[in-house]
């Protein structure tokens, strides 16, 4: 009996300090990046907590304020005029709209940020995702999908698809998607080119991500090689970011793509990171060849971006990049 | 998704369990990123710290450890909704014992069989504790003898040359007595 619990010590003792070194190396790496969709998460809770504090005061505001409407127009004599004149008649319903509007818009803030509290302990978040290939591959970053139960891309013309993780690697921060929706047809071309060569520093570059609902466009100028603490996969670029940026595509001045958009520094301004193309390339190119059902074939040589004004870049390239949503 | 997926893809959550129980590191990272974004969500909505979520997340793991070994875990639920379970009760209690608000009350609503769990966990680590102490009051070379033929699987033969035995049989004899003081000093210190 004695031997057996002493091997059951050991074995636990064992076991205990590979956690408590598994948790160190773990918040360790973590505390460097503060990843860009955790923020979203937390972020969320936080308004949870606001509209919690305040929801009856919120509530009380938003009848003051459509009390206030309807007695400013009675007061006003609108009511009565609107009976004699029939052209008016259209305003007011576009004001009646607009309440009707923000009525609406605050039940689905209420509904957005009060949800059935079992809900709360599912992270729904959305990010950023572009096509790597005519055949429906998609990149974004492995933190964006990491907990997924279920992953949805929808571009910018408000088409959605379904998707499944085909690959990820934690080390490159990397994932790669496969779209398997039915609807989805495969594309003829993809307009933007990979960069073969590193980008060089002080470059003009620009992304579209979906930080929210639309697609936002930002612009700024690589600021450095080398990405957090050193990290020689990445580039440090200089361009406002928010929550759901990651996995953008950051394009150079003539359209081609030279890193995807990974995070940035908590606590310092305009200090974000993408990941190297050649990263990706790399990645790629580790990927058994079983796991695929089909080769992954990257975009051509030919760029269909360049020598166009910014404004029709980013038409073009819109339709190519997705917003993740991950459930 | 590619099931027969291997190292540095997508682990499956009795992956992350036979990968942890073999000290696998990324088998723990794995475990990491995925169960404890939410949990670390849930206590820092109630009046958590962090580092207070770390610590109720670590003691979930062992709770998790010491059913498996028991042989009673079954993957009936996902890993994560069986370690939030965990953490959400231990968090509970914990909030209890230091007179904190309750935030969210479906904090409350609880799962019978972790708190079985939780019990069997606590059984276990009382023994571990009393295993420790009795094995630092064995000191050496006892100490070393027995785990270097119970646990390293070293032979009699290795173990009286390490030790400087003039035969096995003598060190075996060592040996003997030493599990006998361990017996001894293990119960006493119930």
């Amino acid at each position: 009996m004695m031997p057996g619990m002493l091997r059951e010590y050991a074995k636990r003792k064992e076991f205990k300090e590979n956690l408590q070194e598994a948790r160190a190396q773990y918040f360790e790496e973590n505390s460097k990046i503060k990843e860009l969709d955790n923020k979203i998460l937390i972020n969320k809770h936080e308004s949870k907590f606001l509209w919690r504090r305040f929801k009856v005061n919120a509530v009380a505001a938003a009848a003051i304020a459509i009390i206030t409407a309807f007695s400013t127009l009675w007061l006003s004599g609108y009511y009565r005029n609107m009976e004699q004149s029939s052209s008016n008649y259209r305003e007011l319903r576009r004001d009646m709209n607009t309440v009707k509007r923000d009525v609406n818009a605050q039940n689905k803030v209420l509904q957005g940020i009060n949800p059935d509290l079992k809900n709360t302990a599912q992270n729904n978040f959305g990010a950023t995702g572009f096509l790597i290939s005519t055949n429906g591959y998609v990149v974004t970053n492995h933190h964006v999908i990491a907990d997924a139960d279920s992953v949805q891309l929808q571009n910018a013309g408000g088409q959605s698809y379904r998707a499944s993780v085909v690959y990820m690697n934690a080390e490159s921060d990397l994932a790669i998607l496969k779209i398997t929706d039915q609807a989805f047809k495969e594309y003829k071309n993809i307009p933007y080119v990979f960069k073969e060569k590193e980008a060089e520093l002080g470059e003009d570059v620009f992304t579209l991500g979906y930080p929210r609902d639309e697609a936002v466009y930002g612009q700024g100028y690589l600021s450095s090689m080398s990405g957090y603490s050193g990290d020689t996969s990445a580039y440090q670029i200089s361009i406002p970011l928010n929550p759901g940026n990651s996995g953008g595509p950051l394009l150079d001045s003539k359209g081609q793509v030279i890193g995807i958009i990974s995070g940035k520094q908590a606590g310092l301004d305009g200090t974000s990171f993408a990941i190297k193309t050649q990263t990706l390339v790399s990645t790629l190119s580790g990927i058994p060849a079983d796991m695929l059902e089909e080769p992954v074939g990257l975009p051509g040589k030919r760029n269909h971006l360049n020598g166009l004004a910014r404004t029709e870049q980013i038409k073009r390239i819109q339709d190519y990049v997705f917003m993740v949503k991950v459930f | 998704m590619n099931k027969t997926a291997t190292s540095n893809t997508h682990y499956t959550d009795s992956m992350i369990i036979e990968g942890m129980l073999s000290g696998d590191s990324q088998a723990f990272e794995r475990l990491y990123a995925n169960c404890y974004p939410s949990i670390m969500g849930m206590i820092v909505r109630n009046n958590g710290s962090e580092d207070e979520a770390k610590d109720v997340f670590q003691e979930a793991v062992c709770v998790l450890y010491d059913k498996v070994i028991a042989g009673d875990f079954s993957l009936t639920s996902q890993l994560r909704t069986y370690l939030y379970s965990v953490c959400k009760r231990l968090w509970l209690k914990q909030l209890k014992r230091s007179d904190r608000a309750i935030v969210e009350h479906n904090l409350e609503e609880s799962e019978p069989e972790v708190a079985l769990d939780l019990e069997v966990h606590r059984a276990k680590e009382v023994q571990f504790e009393q295993m420790k102490k009795a094995l630092d009051r064995l000191g050496e070379p006892c100490k070393s003898i027995l785990l270097d033929f119970y646990i390293k699987g070293l032979s009699m033969q290795d173990i009286s040359d390490k030790f400087n035995y003039t035969n096995p049989d003598n060190a075996k004899n060592q040996k003997y007595k030493c599990l006998q003081r361990l017996k001894k000093l293990f119960f006493e210190s119930k």
